[in-house]
């Protein structure tokens, strides 16, 4: 179901001289299936852009839309809307409360009214669907490290069956593996359910690997909103505003100031390592030429 | 909202009454509350309302910054003005439906509603004007007699102080986890008092695990930076008492005779000028 | 001897269940030696659970070893006697930029540790004012710490340890919880009180990118320090790193990966400026 924003505007304390526009007049279209990365630095609006989403914020002016249907209608079922509209916050082990992991992943199901057979079926599946081994299930959730813990919060969100998941920064505080491990999940995830997937995020090098569109929030508005490759070609413009491209994408462009011809368009590892590649097997066959 | 209580914030300006020793402040505010119950009638009134303008205007804190903070205080206040209102008795004035307001009950309320009120405002301007740093330094330093008594007086205000820090990281915690559980579809408003009970658990299993982790952090943190009680322990900004200290303590004792004097001679006098 | 001194550290811990029945021993620190000299900056690198967390603790005097012994300056952390020399000696950050501010104000928070220590009144104002302006917080020195940004914090909670003059800092993962910007903030400040100050510092990370600049980088695993060297030593060990559940930056993964396939490319390439040197030299051996 996709989820169109019609010029939504949200301001902090309206009518009062501390007044702060959080949203400014942000178009936006979500359609299904997509794997979108949302950035910007902290303070830029994109925590309170995703909190509009699912209805936890209300916007100041402007209008949402979930599959067609405007979200902040008088007989709109905001319930379902959260349901179908998953919000995972940030450090989201910060919500864990049951005794034991299998519980805790209920709560969000049986808040929906479901029978328990069903309840129990979503909480086992989400569990499977974040990589969780199945000794951990009834143990204290509080007993597990930090990735665990993150992935049992990201299970709580699932097991509703949202067909839009929102991730707000999910690596924060994980060591380089365990991000790894998070957002490799997370891309498996999608590809397996064909869930709409946001990830927001402040890291560029995380982000460019995973999504297929990146919106930049810069001070409440949409910077840009495009496909890595041509978001980060505004590496210059992203520096000056706290944000920065992946490193390999300075790399290829501190060798192109130097004159070699290799491509403007990398940004990742892998991409960067065939562009060297192939540059090398065109400088040789150059070479023998002459 | 809860962040909306302005009771216990500090508005940063610089004031006569900001500058004011905080022991000046504390005994001043103790002193004007028994002056609004010692006072009576509308001329010991009129000197309090005087006094506490002259404070306000000199304070450089905007009333209307005040007033927004009694807000949440007025449904408070309300509920006290009403029940005496109608449940005093004495001589009926008006019959509304089963209730009768009595002329008793009508002094009452106006008498409490302008009690309570002042005593809000007046010690809004206290926590306004100190910061609770301050305050808890200038109790300590008050309360320190106590000490030979075996009180832990520096101990408890390190605690005050160390609340007041917390107090608005914990309401924003509590923020963010309800956010995060109504995303799950929780349901915090609705069904009895025992399934609202019931629901605020997944709140305060968090909040207090939170609460808990960080009074750890805290206490190591504290320890490393080589704190080990009140013993030994110089001050950044020790207490002394200035002239204006001195000063204010005079005005307020001034203050104090005036207004009684004011209530019980304005009524004379203005009676023996009619006749 | 150095100025932190640590020799056959073991530190041990008892898990217990709910009943407070002992459910068996971990031990967080395995026999772990090291040394470091006065105006150093080191790095201890670990993924989490790796043990650097406890170890940084035992520098402090938070923690005390099970077996082995630490001096700080000298002294043995098992000393009662010498606890608050210690912790004076060896100032401590840590992750959480939340909780470890106590004061309501950004000068009272820094003048906190002077306070207890005993130093005179006129003498913490001058403490405070120069650990604020060491970490470029001066300007703010005013405000409520709820009003800063995350980086801003932890600048003062380095001021903070500063204004106590201690000979070393030990910063527990003083980033983690920070955004980029945030980030770069803190390690600009720890880089300048080494550079400057001759501070030794001591930095606890999981992120990468901010070793580079130290003298020497310890890799902690299962308690015990696997990977020890400059940082361009540990970073030539991209395959091992990686076992060890970190990364290294991407400039190295490049480099590292290009010479797997046959590019002559050197170990250990740290910054984009090696990069492209090195690539130079590539594209002359080709022609």
């Amino acid at each position: 179901m996709p989820i169109i924003l019609d010029k939504v505007s949200h301001i902090y304390g309206e009518d009062t001289a501390m007044a702060v526009r959080a949203l400014d007049n942000i178009s936006l279209v979500i359609p299904d299936g997509q794997f979108i990365g949302l950035i910007g630095h902290t303070g830029s609006g994109k925590s309170t852009l995703v909190q509009h989403l699912n209805g936890l914020m209300k916007a100041t002016s402007g209008n949402i839309y979930f599959n067609g249907e405007d979200i902040d209608a008088e007989d709109f079922d905001k319930k379902k809307l959260r349901s179908k509209v998953g919000l995972v916050f940030q450090y989201p082990e910060h919500q864990l409360f049951e005794t034991d992991v299998f519980a805790d992943v209920c709560f969000g199901p049986k808040n929906l009214g479901l029978s328990k057979k069903e309840i129990e079926l979503r909480a086992y599946e989400a569990l499977k669907l974040v990589g969780l081994e199945d000794d951990y299930f009834y143990q204290s959730p509080f007993d597990l490290s930090g990735g665990q813990k993150r992935r049992v919060a990201i299970a709580g969100v699932l097991a509703m069956k949202p067909e839009v998941l929102i991730l707000d920064e999910p690596t924060a505080g994980l060591d380089p593996k365990g991000r790894d491990e998070i957002l490799d999940q997370i891309s498996k995830l999608k590809r397996e359910t064909g869930i709409t997937v946001l990830l927001v995020s402040h890291s560029m090098d995380d982000v460019a690997k995973y999504v297929d569109r990146i919106i930049v929030m810069n001070k409440g508005s949409v910077m840009y909103d495009d496909v890595p490759k041509e978001v980060f070609r505004h590496y210059q413009e992203l520096e000056e505003i706290g944000l920065a491209a992946p490193q390999v994408t300075y790399i290829m462009k501190d060798l192109r100031d130097r004159g070699y011809s290799v491509s403007d368009e990398i940004t990742t590892i892998e991409e960067a390592r065939e562009e060297i590649k192939s540059y090398f097997t065109r400088l040789v066959a150059v070479r023998k030429e002459r | 909202m809860l962040r909306d209580i302005t009771l216990g914030q500090y508005y940063q300006a610089d004031s006569v009454i900001h500058r004011l020793d905080p022991r000046v402040k504390l005994g001043t505010t103790i002193l004007f509350i028994i002056s609004l119950f010692v006072f009576d009638g509308f001329w010991g009134y009129l000197v309090a309302a005087l006094f506490l303008a002259v404070v306000i205007k000199l304070s450089k804190v905007p009333f209307k910054f005040m007033v927004r903070g009694m807000k949440s205080i007025v449904f408070l206040l309300s509920i006290t003005v009403i029940f005496n209102l109608f449940l005093t008795p004495g001589e009926p004035i008006v019959h509304i439906w089963k209730l009768t307001i009595t002329q008793e009950g009508l002094k009452l309320a106006i008498l409490l509603s302008i009690r309570l009120g002042f005593l809000i405002i007046g010690s809004s301007v206290m926590t306004l004007t100190t910061t609770p740093n301050q305050l808890t330094d200038g109790l300590e330093k008050m309360l320190r007699p106590l000490n030979k008594m075996k009180v832990p007086v520096h101990e408890i205000a390190m605690m005050m102080s160390i609340a007041l820090r917390f107090i608005p990281i914990l309401m924003e915690e509590t923020d963010k986890i309800m956010k995060a559980q109504l995303a799950r579809c929780a349901d915090f408003d609705s069904g009895n008092l025992i399934k609202k009970a019931k629901s605020l658990v997944p709140l305060l299993v968090p909040l207090f695990i939170s609460a808990f982790r960080r009074a750890n952090d805290l206490a190591m943190a504290m320890e490393a930076r080589c704190y080990r009680g009140g013993d030994h322990r110089t001050k950044m900004k020790p207490l002394h008492y200035e002239k204006r200290d001195y000063i204010a303590y005079m005005i307020v004792i001034v203050y104090l005779v005036g207004g009684i004097a004011a209530g019980k001679l304005m009524p004379v006098l203005l009676g023996s000028m009619i006749l | 001897m150095g100025i932190i001194k640590v020799k056959d550290l073991v530190y041990e811990y008892i898990r217990r269940d709910e009943e407070g029945n002992v459910e068996g021993i971990t031990t967080a620190v395995d026999d772990v030696s090291l040394n470091i000299n006065q105006g150093d900056f080191v790095a201890i690198l670990g993924h989490n659970g790796s043990g650097k967390s406890t170890l940084a603790k035992h520098l402090n005097a938070i923690l005390y070893p099970t077996e082995g012994t630490v001096w700080v300056d000298g002294k043995d952390t098992k000393d009662d006697e010498a606890v608050w020399d210690i912790r004076q000696t060896a100032g401590m950050v840590f992750q959480n930029p939340d909780n470890q501010i106590i004061g309501q104000i950004v000068e009272e928070d820094v003048g906190f540790g002077p306070e207890n220590m005993g130093v005179p009144t006129k003498e913490i104002w001058e403490r405070v004012e120069e650990s604020l302006k060491a970490v470029g917080m001066y300007q703010f020195r005013k405000f409520s710490p709820n009003k800063l940004s995350g980086g801003q914090k932890q600048r003062v909670s380095i001021a903070g340890v500063i204004a106590m003059h201690p000979k070393c800092i030990v910063l527990d993962e003083p980033t983690a919880m920070l955004d980029p910007k945030g980030r770069k903030e803190v390690i600009r400040a720890v880089r300048a009180l080494n550079d400057v100050e001759h501070i030794t510092v001591i930095l606890i990370t999981h992120y990468m990118e901010e070793v580079i600049y130290a003298d020497k980088v310890y890799v902690m695993d299962k308690g015990q320090i696997t990977l020890q060297g400059t940082p361009r030593e540990v970073f030539s060990e991209v395959e091992r790193l990686k076992e060890l559940r970190l990364d290294v930056p991407q400039v190295t993964l490049l480099a590292h990966e290009l010479k797997k396939e046959g590019f002559p490319m050197p170990k250990g390439v740290l910054t984009n400026q090696e990069f492209v040197e090195a690539f130079a030299r590539c594209i002359g051996e080709v022609g």
